[in-house]
């Protein structure tokens, strides 16, 4: 049951990799585009918790690191994902997700991940924007992610608590 | 103590099977931590690394699988992305229409006005740019995928790779303009960094005065970036509407030269610095970028058609 966890992860991390660097860039504003990835490691986060979110995280983050467009210091996403996966599912440790919290995590989520990513950048001299370009990216982003909660994370939630439904048994 | 920790620990259990919880309350710290150190020791390997980074040869096995994928999701987008545009109604036409020929007439006055100096330079230009080009050819190709803003820095994937001929280092052009230079290839893809990205420096020439300088993105945000010439000879002032060519290095790597690059629009100079600074508006609009072809040396074995210096197809 855990391989077909994992392979299922993946899959969602690669189709929502290559969704957003084909699909949305043509609906982008600015060339800001919804961070797909994060909203599985969100997903997974509320229905699994911290530490699978976190291993979900690390994977899509070198993926969004290593995969072709991507030209930035591999590890940085990896980072901020493996913070993000973490932080959500401890969030969310004790109650169950109701729309608010799912769409309250998640623009926090969406705020951590690109902040630490930029934040990242700066220590390690990457060129990049200033401080006002910095944070509109980083706040167009949230918006983006808050958008397509509703029509991304009940799905993707769906699909991870259905993957072991064993667990619930063993409780 | 232990009396405290043992009832906290059984109403904790109490509760949990009240609430069907299935993760464990105490999350492993240690998970964590091996993780984070994975991201920073990866960070630290491709940064130290440089050009030749351990993190190359993995760099390029993820992109030789994500590549194809892109190519085969854009190729199934690209007739629903043009969707939008059969719904374009006659006056919108008729305006952008308007606009065009207002634009021409703008152009046409400009090219007339500009005098003997400038036919001059453009026959230089043109000498140049044709000696040049013998031994160049171009691969044509498409943009499969876009880097986003998020990520500051601005670079694309297009499907031709190492298959096509494509190595890296090699400028990479629409038919507006310079768009920017191959980074890295897979054998079906290769990733481009735009000259609008704030790490990509390009030597350009002021065409109305032949001055030298060099173009560095800005790094906006968004889809018009701008671009900062910072000419070498600081007595030197760029005009307004000036038209910016690639000066070209040895062999045509990275840039070949004479591929226009943007026009001047605005001319600032400050005393603490020792040289003019020209900021340039690329003539690629960076945010429909489709077609683009890749100067390759005439004569390299490609996957498609190649189109030679003189026009053929081969």
């Amino acid at each position: 049951m855990t391989l077909t966890r994992v392979l299922t992860a993946v899959a969602a991390i690669v189709v929502a990799l290559v969704l957003q660097v084909t699909v949305f860039p043509h609906v982008a504003w600015q060339g800001i585009v919804p961070n797909l990835v994060l909203l599985v490691v969100v997903a997974a986060a509320l229905t699994r918790g911290p530490e699978f979110a976190a291993v979900i995280g690390f994977v899509g983050g070198v993926a969004l690191d290593l995969a072709p467009p991507a030209d930035h210091v591999a590890g940085r996403w990896a980072l901020a994902l493996v913070l993000v996966g973490y932080l959500a599912g401890r969030l969310r440790q004790g109650q169950k997700p109701t729309t608010t919290t799912v769409v309250l995590t998640v623009a926090g989520a969406s705020f951590v991940g690109s902040s630490v990513f930029a934040l990242t950048g700066v220590l390690l001299d990457d060129p990049g924007l200033d401080v006002g370009g910095l944070l509109t990216v980083v706040l167009v982003a949230v918006l983006w992610d808050v958008l397509l909660t509703p029509f991304v994370l009940p799905p993707l939630m769906g699909m991870f608590r259905k993957l072991e439904p064993e667990q619930r048994v063993l409780v | 103590m232990r009396l405290d920790g043992g009832f906290s620990r059984s109403r904790e259990r109490r509760w949990r099977s009240l609430h069907d919880l299935d993760v464990p309350r105490r999350p492993s710290r240690a998970l964590l931590v091996a993780l984070v150190l994975a991201s920073v020791s990866l960070i630290t390997l491709d940064h130290q690394g440089g050009a030749d980074s351990p993190v190359e040869p993995v760099r390029s096995a993820v992109g030789a699988v994500f590549g194809p994928l892109e190519s085969g999701t854009a190729a199934v987008i690209r007739p629903i992305a043009a969707i939008p545009g059969w719904f374009r109604s006659h006056d919108s036409l008729r305006a952008e229409l308007s606009a065009l020929e207002a634009e021409n007439a703008e152009l046409r006055s400009e090219v007339a006005t500009s005098g003997y100096d400038r036919n001059r330079l453009e026959e230089y230009d043109g000498l140049t740019v044709a000696a040049e080009n013998l031994g160049f050819a171009l691969v044509p190709a498409r943009v499969v995928a876009v880097g986003s803003s998020q990520a500051f820095s601005r670079t694309v994937t297009i499907d031709a790779g190492s298959d096509a001929g494509i190595r890296p280092d090699q400028t990479v052009l629409n038919n507006d303009g310079l768009v920017g230079r191959v980074l890295r290839t897979t054998r079906t893809t290769a990733t481009v960094l735009l000259i609008i990205d704030t790490g990509s420096t390009v030597g350009g020439r002021v065409g109305g005065s032949m001055a030298m300088g060099f173009l560095e993105g800005r790094g906006d945000v968004g889809d018009s970036g701008l671009l900062d010439l910072e000419l070498v000879d600081r007595a030197e002032v760029p005009a307004k509407h000036d038209v910016v060519v690639t000066w070209g290095s040895d062999g045509g790597a990275p840039y070949v030269s004479g591929v226009p690059v943007g026009r001047v629009t605005n001319v600032f100079s400050s005393i603490r610095e020792t040289s003019q600074r020209a900021v340039i508006e690329p003539f690629v609009d960076f945010g429909a970028l489709d077609l683009v072809g890749v100067v390759v040396p005439s004569g390299t074995r490609s996957d498609r058609a190649v189109i030679e210096a003189d026009g053929s197809l081969r």
